[in-house]
């Protein structure tokens, strides 16, 4: 008599924890399979450290004849970046969509997004973000300030390119990582303090040396660094 | 009984003769004081240090990292910011660059930053408990110390402990002061700042004093329940009020509305207008070419607001207004609302028919249509007045009979320090105190329903900037020592006189700044006395046109009198002078055809300005800053001068660069843009 409260009360402690563990990870699972996972949006981003992007990264899983397939698991993982969600079903039009937080610390992120193929083993995508530190939030001011009006072709409705109306040659954009990773750190800081003349190049590029300060050109750098597509390798990892 | 006994025997084990007595008290001696060295050497840190130690091993600067590592514990002491930071005991190459490759923490050197180590420490920006030497006492909150580790995210704050400016690095700190003052966060919440100056609004939330001029009690029950739906861009936050409540409070403004002083203007007849598709087309360009937008928005078809955000958004402007009372506003805004920002523009009675035909057929049908409120009566009207005193409603907008609430919210100024045990978490959120103002701005009243404070309408990163600016609300900060303070002062700049009365009227500041006062969209008239000459002046006020190709906003035409003109024209040319612009700055004759020559090689090769300005429309393209063409109109060739010189020093924060031009090569380029003038502007249009 006396014993069967006391199991019934052992028997409802228990329970709660038993129901709060399966809670916590649910695992999808779908039977469905993609062949292949595409970017959709979302990617190159660049954000303070730590902040979320702007903009949700979304991928697409297309099944082997191309087409958008729905139902199928995706899965986001990340090195550093907090994902929300971490797996989802793809939507009836193939895609899945996971918002980013970057971590706390400057530099390139790999969000790597991967949907289980049919036979076993799983097909991926790299996507990468940049989070900017002190040093490329700077440079990110300076340049909107001063460069971007030239070196962007993309007008804003606060800010017009003036690209086109340029003499050729014409500027790179700050994300031309095919031509400004092979300039050297030197190079680039001559050139912003003393004008494209400095390294006979266009004047079109003006001498900032006396406008701005050499921490500010160096941020100018740090940035135009941070944000190269393809990403920019410092000479001592190269070797 | 047998536990006694069995102690008992334990006891003379140990201390039953006087030799006993003494090896026992010598073992517990000696195990007592091995445990600070056992604890010492097994200790976190010590663990750090050695897997440090073994990292640089293989690095090919070994030798000099070795040399330049100290064991032990490390610690940085600035008694006058009470810092105590022993973080540097596990970080230990904080400082060593080359090892900017290494992924793994407590090992990497920290990024670029604007101070050092040393001046400062670890704690002021991270926050954590810098004298711990446990990861987990260090960085987490513990019962004994709740500062835990400041996420990455929010780090900006800490900046904005001691800096008040607007830094280059911290864009979100920026933006959140901003929105504190935008939003009208202040209206409520009083915050002292750093600098011990409280943050003050910037919005200009309408007076409700005659308000029943302007709108119809529906509109005020439609808004009341939701703003946004009035207008996307609305400021005003969701307070979530039932149909009852928010009829009741249209009710009570409607009945304290008294007639203002633009009910008296006697309205004058509407000019007979062209019936049909002409006036619509008429009214539209009107609207454009009057530069409305670079103030007021109107949604375009796909949606997108198109226009300036400084005053209100315009797109159902025709579901609100009351049509005699917008002629009359168009004619005298001052008369309605003394405070507004709008200039009060000299628009003859065409031109005030064709604007209000236009923004009157700004509606949207859906709007009111299912508005029906019974009629007022006195009980609904006393429970209105009760709602707008219990909500604040008097925080923001002027209402008669209501007075303005003391200390209605929680005052801010240290909420960046405020202690966690006082802190009411929501179940299932993160405990730290980020998390707790993030959450409370995202939706207040999840907090509690009783809660007063309205829903804005924020985004992610409107909120992650908010709480950036409200966490640099410190305990650190309010008693940080005033030489660390770094600080603009404010001054208080009013034009005098006859003119003053004038520029006032036009609302000249709410665009342009003069000495450190006033608007950013205009640039700035400090100096423009010295830069301008008094007949270009003369004809701009009269016919403004740009001078910047690229720009949407731009100065609008007041229809300003010739002696209007006039006066506004002679009072800039004289309070508005730099010093040392007379004539020992520029030897005049020296601005002869030879050095024009030579300026405009200058121009077009050696600085490429054409990259950036127009100096003549049929070859030059360059968008960047002003159009040149008929500079030689504009300025005074001693301010050509002077500004080709060191522009910053005219125009701080101006974007022209410095090129640093010797005074000869500053002469010639003057000389060549005093040839540039643009004689068919003269006499015409």
């Amino acid at each position: 008599m006396k014993r069967f409260p006391v199991g019934l009360l052992a028997l409802l402690l228990v329970l709660p924890g038993c129901t709060k563990r399966g809670n916590v990870n649910p695992s999808l699972s779908s039977k469905v399979y993609g062949a292949q996972i595409v970017q959709v949006s979302g990617d190159k981003q660049a954000a303070g450290v730590g902040s979320k992007l702007a903009d949700p990264v979304v991928v697409q899983v297309n099944g082997a004849d191309g087409s958008a397939l729905a139902g199928a698991l995706v899965s986001f993982q990340g090195d550093g970046l907090v994902l929300i969600p971490t797996e989802a079903l793809s939507d009836a039009g193939g895609q899945v969509s996971v918002s980013v937080q970057l971590g706390g610390i400057p530099g390139s992120y790999q969000l790597v997004a991967d949907t289980p193929k049919p036979g076993g083993g799983s097909t991926t995508i790299n996507v990468r973000e940049m989070a900017l530190g002190y040093q490329e939030k700077v440079g990110k001011e300076v340049s909107y300030k001063y460069c971007t009006t030239c070196h962007d072709p993309e007008s804003t409705p606060e800010r017009v390119s003036n690209l086109d109306n340029l003499a050729p040659p014409l500027p790179h954009q700050f994300t031309d990582g095919n031509t400004l990773n092979n300039m050297s750190d030197a190079d680039l800081i001559k050139i912003i303090a003393d004008g494209g003349p400095a390294l006979g190049k266009s004047p079109q590029t003006p001498a900032y040396r006396s406008t701005l300060t050499q921490a500010q050109i160096k941020a100018v750098v740090a940035y135009i660094r941070a944000i190269a597509d393809p990403p920019y390798q410092p000479p001592a990892t190269k070797r | 009984m047998s536990l006694g006994n069995q102690f008992g025997r334990v006891w003379r084990f140990f201390v039953g003769t006087a030799p006993r007595r003494f090896a026992s008290v010598s073992v517990l001696l000696a195990i007592v004081s091995a445990i600070a060295p056992t604890k010492d050497f097994f200790s976190e840190w010590r663990h750090y240090q050695k897997e440090y130690l073994h990292l640089i091993r293989t690095r090919p600067d070994a030798g000099r990292l070795q040399r330049r590592f100290e064991s032990g514990i490390h610690q940085i002491w600035i008694p006058e910011q009470r810092v105590v930071d022993r973080c540097t005991t596990c970080h230990v190459a904080l400082q060593e660059a080359s090892l900017g490759d290494v992924r793994k923490e407590p090992f990497r050197p920290h990024p670029a930053m604007p101070h050092s180590l040393t001046e400062f420490g670890c704690v002021v920006c991270h926050h954590g408990q810098g004298a711990a030497t446990t990861v987990q006492e260090a960085h987490y909150s513990t019962k004994a110390w709740e500062q835990p580790i400041l996420p990455a995210r929010y780090l900006e704050s800490s900046c904005g402990q001691c800096h008040m400016d607007a830094l280059e690095g911290t864009p979100q700190l920026n933006l959140g002061r901003r929105l504190l003052a935008r939003y009208g966060c202040a209206h409520c919440h009083a915050i002292t700042q750093p600098d011990g100056t409280l943050v003050a609004p910037v919005d200009e939330p309408p007076s409700l004093e005659h308000v029943a001029e302007k709108t119809t009690r529906e509109w005020i029950f439609a808004w009341t329940k939701n703003p946004q739906a009035y207008a996307a861009s609305a400021t005003m936050p969701n307070y979530r009020f039932s149909d009852q409540e928010a009829a009741d409070i249209a009710s009570f403004l409607v009945a304290q509305s008294t007639p203002s002083d633009n009910s008296a203007r006697e309205l004058p007849k509407s000019v007979a207008s062209l019936p049909g598709s002409d006036t619509v087309q008429e009214s539209t360009s009107l609207y454009g070419t009057l530069f409305c937008a670079s103030c007021h928005a109107i949604q375009n078809a796909a949606g997108n607001l198109v226009g300036g955000e400084m005053a209100p958004e315009l797109t159902r402007a025709g579901n609100k207004v009351n049509p005699d009372w917008l002629r009359r506003w168009l004619r005298a805004p001052q008369g309605y609302d003394p405070k507004t920002r709008m200039p009060r523009y000299r628009f003859d009675e065409k031109q005030i028919t064709l604007l209000a035909s236009f923004l009157l057929s700004k509606k949207d049908d859906d709007l009111l249509a299912n508005v029906h409120l019974p009629a007022s009566d006195a009980q609904s009207i006393a429970r209105g007045k009760k709602l707008v005193s219990d909500y604040g409603c008097v925080a923001c907008h002027r209402i008669n009979g209501v007075k303005q609430p003391e200390s209605f919210a929680p005052d801010l100024s240290r909420i960046g320090s405020k202690p966690l045990f006082q802190v009411g978490f929501l179940r299932g959120m993160p405990e730290t105190l980020p998390d707790y103002i993030a959450g409370k701005i995202h939706d207040p009243r999840a907090f509690g329903p009783a809660l007063k404070m309205p829903n804005f309408s924020l985004t992610d990163g409107q909120i992650e900037a908010l709480t950036t600016a409200l966490l640099a609300q410190t305990d650190r900060a309010v008693t940080m020592p005033p030489e660390l303070v770094r600080s603009s002062p404010h001054p208080k700049y009013h034009p005098g006189g006859d003119a003053g009365r004038l520029m006032e009227d036009l609302r000249c500041q709410s665009c342009h700044a003069i000495n450190g006062n006033g608007g950013d969209m205009a640039p700035d008239l400090t100096f423009e006395g010295s830069a301008v000459n008094r007949a270009w002046l003369l004809d701009f006020l009269k016919n403004p046109n740009t001078l910047r190709p690229a720009l949407i906003r731009r100065m609008p035409k007041f229809n300003l009198s010739e002696a209007e003109t006039k006066n506004l024209s002679d009072y800039m040319l004289s309070a508005y002078e730099a010093s040392g612009f007379d004539s020992q700055a520029l030897d005049l004759s020296t601005l002869n055809s030879d050095a024009a020559a030579r300026g405009k090689q200058l121009f077009y090769s050696k600085y490429a300005c054409q990259a950036c300005h127009i100096a003549d429309y049929k070859k030059d393209k360059g968008y960047v800053g002003p159009a040149l063409a008929g500079v030689g109109d504009r300025l005074t060739p001693v301010w050509m001068y002077r500004w080709l010189k060191n522009p910053n020093a005219l125009l701080p924060g101006t974007p022209m660069p410095n090129f640093n031009l010797s005074d000869d090569e500053a002469r010639d380029l003057t000389a060549f843009l005093t040839t540039l003038k643009e004689h068919k502007k003269r006499g015409g249009k």
